[in-house]
């Protein structure tokens, strides 16, 4: 019906050229420039207001381009009306019709479309068996709990047969346990249907468990983007190296002397290398919590505030100088809040920032 | 007894404004009941009119001016509402977009409401006026024949009809506004990515979800329609003949002209109950719309 053959070979390969929005004169998303490849899950991660839902609006076609253009392989769209673009989208609130039952809203965009029954009657309940909501068909979505409306507005998009499928945070307003579900359902869904996925998240978990490609995006500019592997080892500048990764990484400030950099607290030794590219200037020391043992490293002085038990591993939060620092160990022994002792660092995974620029040295 | 007391308390703060019903409404209400069971002329104190039972209300059944007053009100009724409605969700839709001075325009779409309806008539009486007036100014200046707006049956009737409009659209226009304006923006949105055109949604998504609210206002409506006085009284005092002859008017004349307090009680007592049957409609909705959403918190804590 879709008139596409199925497959790779119908979904187009997205590319944004100098998109733009503004709202008046306040401009809410320089331009922009990112190319999705077809069949790819695409995650776009960032703080709140770093333009990513604005990106993916502009997208669905619901917000409109204040300049520059979208192109599905080579077709310009972004003048179309969302019904002509080929998209799917799931919403944060789920924007189900309150006033039609569960049946009739996954098969509404069928129905507009003028599908015959038989069709619309067993795609909805192909969907339905499929995500588990095949005995909620009758009911109204206020007579459902969360996470079955989250299913409903899957199964929603999933009718459709879309080409694309835009996710616009739909798993912010679940529960802890029931994200993580969902989660790994979605990543299931991943591997199984094959479309175009494009996700909006602020959630860095999120991010790193279901995308192929990460978009990393800060006020409305793409820091960087890659695999989860490639933004957690290789993060370009202090904002990714600070966004990826949980606990998050810490910072330090200080000072590059020979092959060593010193600050309040610490003086640690740098891998070969490092040090005669950062040269003399004032640097932020990035360490990931995971990065700071208990044996072996090179030595750092930590006062430990306080201990979170998580299981298999703790966090210790702790103090260097005026400084917290996180580190991430294994619960061997439980250890006493208020001590000061002896930690290591795997100096092989220090990073660098430029204080000023926050660039990756 | 301090609990007691406790207990006590909301029902002494109720206690005013009981006080203020039964003295306002409760007391003139029963002095209606009982007066449409006399035979009662205003020279003579309510005391010495004859107490005739139900005739009053036998005399209403075979009074044709009252069976004409009363078919009148409905048609008006009926017909403005109706209009109103298509007309009022109408703008609504349209207006429901920010756009530059929507403000303003939305302000000045309100005005004819918060005029009083005895100016409303009066307005409209000097345009509807056949020579000066300025309806047939500009069919005339257009070479058009005039029209007798409040001296023919139907003219006038259709006349009435449409003061009434303009008056009373715009209280559907904004309560729809509001309806339109608290919807859901996401499912709009979905709606559009679903596929629906600008009518699609409007049919599919925007109306059946104001629907609790256009029936609210339907009934709130019809009930004052069912009333209306003063604009048919200062347009047309219910002429030609009784074409425009709605019930409240046969009412206040049945008083004051015929002279007969009794019957004009028990035409009255007809109006309330036609009234309260609507009324109870609007409650048996609610009823019946928070017994649905009761039921729906119930099916969730279960499941």
């Amino acid at each position: 019906m879709t008139g596409r053959d199925g497959g790779e070979a119908g979904l187009p390969r997205i590319t944004f050229d100098k998109v733009e929005k503004s709202y008046g004169s306040t401009l809410v998303l320089p331009p922009l420039d990112l190319t999705l490849e077809d069949g790819e899950f695409t995650v776009l991660v960032g703080p709140s207001g770093c333009g990513k839902s604005t990106t993916l609006r502009i997208l669905a076609g619901l917000e409109t381009l204040s300049g520059g253009e979208i192109y599905f392989d080579d077709r310009p769209i972004g003048k179309l009306e969302p019904k002509e673009r080929d998209i799917a989208m799931v919403f944060q609130d789920y924007a189900l019709y309150p006033h039609m039952n569960i049946a009739r809203n996954m098969s509404f965009a069928l129905r507009l479309a003028r599908a015959p029954k038989s069709r619309i009657d067993s795609e909805v309940n192909r969907v339905a068996e499929m995500l588990n909501i095949a005995h909620l068909l009758d009911r109204k979505p206020a007579e459902l709990s969360g996470g079955q409306r989250q299913r409903v507005a899957m199964g929603r998009a999933l009718v459709r047969d879309a080409g694309t499928f835009l996710f616009d945070e739909p798993l912010s307003n679940l529960d802890a346990k029931l994200r993580a579900k969902m989660r790994t359902e979605l990543a299931e869904m991943r591997d199984t249907i094959d479309k175009n996925m494009v996700y909006v998240t602020h959630d860095q978990v999120e991010a790193m468990t279901l995308g192929d490609r990460i978009v990393v995006m800060n006020a409305g500019m793409i820091q960087q983007q890659g695999t989860a592997e490639e933004l957690f080892a290789n993060p370009v500048n202090r904002f990714v190296a600070g966004f990826i990764g949980s606990p998050s990484m810490n910072f330090l400030a200080g000072e590059i002397t020979a092959d060593r950099v010193q600050g309040q607290g610490f003086d640690l030794p740098l891998p070969p290398g490092l040090a005669e590219r950062a040269g003399a200037r004032a640097v932020e020391v990035g360490i990931r919590p995971s990065s700071i043992v208990l044996e072996g490293g090179a030595p750092i002085q930590l006062r430990v505030i306080v201990s979170e038990y998580l299981g298999a591993q703790s966090v210790l939060v702790t103090r260097c100088g005026n400084v917290d620092v996180l580190a991430e160990i294994a619960s061997v022994d439980r250890i006493p809040s208020g001590q000061t002792r002896d930690f290591g660092v795997r100096t092989e995974e220090i990073m660098l920032f430029d204080r000023a620029t926050g660039a990756r040295i | 007894m301090l609990a007691n007391a406790n207990r006590l308390t909301p029902y002494l703060f109720l206690l005013p404004a009981v006080a203020v019903m039964v003295v306002a409404l409760l007391y003139p209400i029963g002095y209606m009941i009982w007066a449409s069971f006399l035979d009662w002329n205003p020279s003579q104190r309510i005391g010495e009119a004859d107490f005739v039972g139900l005739r009053n209300y036998f005399n209403l059944l075979g009074d044709a001016a009252f069976h004409e007053s009363l078919w009148v009100t409905v048609k008006f009724a009926v017909l403005v509402v109706g209009i109103e409605m298509v007309l009022g969700v109408g703008l609504a839709l349209l207006l429901d977009r920010e756009l530059r001075g929507m403000t303003l325009l939305r302000t000045v779409f309100i005005l004819p409401m918060m005029i009083a309806p005895i100016v409303v008539g009066l307005i409209w009486r000097y345009m509807y006026h056949p020579t000066v007036g300025t309806f047939n100014r500009i069919l005339d200046s257009l070479g058009l024949p005039t029209a007798p707006w409040l001296s023919d049956g139907d003219w006038a009737f259709a006349s009435v009809v449409i003061a009434d409009i303009w008056q009373w659209t715009p209280f559907i226009f904004i309560l729809s506004l509001a309806a339109l304006q608290s919807l859901p923006k996401s499912a709009m949105e979905a709606a559009r990515i679903d596929g629906a055109t600008g009518w699609q949604l409007i049919w599919h998504i925007k109306i059946p979800l104001m629907m609790p609210v256009l029936i609210v206002t339907c009934l709130l409506r019809l009930i004052d329609a069912f009333k209306v006085l003063e604009v048919v009284l200062v347009l047309t005092n219910g002429g030609p003949g009784l074409s425009t002859e709605i019930l409240a008017l046969r009412i206040s004349r049945t008083a004051s002209e015929f002279r007969e307090l009794g019957y004009a009680a028990a035409m009255s007592n007809v109006l309330l109950i036609l009234l309260l049957i609507l009324t109870l409609a609007m409650f048996l909705y609610t009823k019946i719309t928070e017994a649905r959403a009761a039921r729906v918190r119930a099916a969730i804590e279960e499941g």
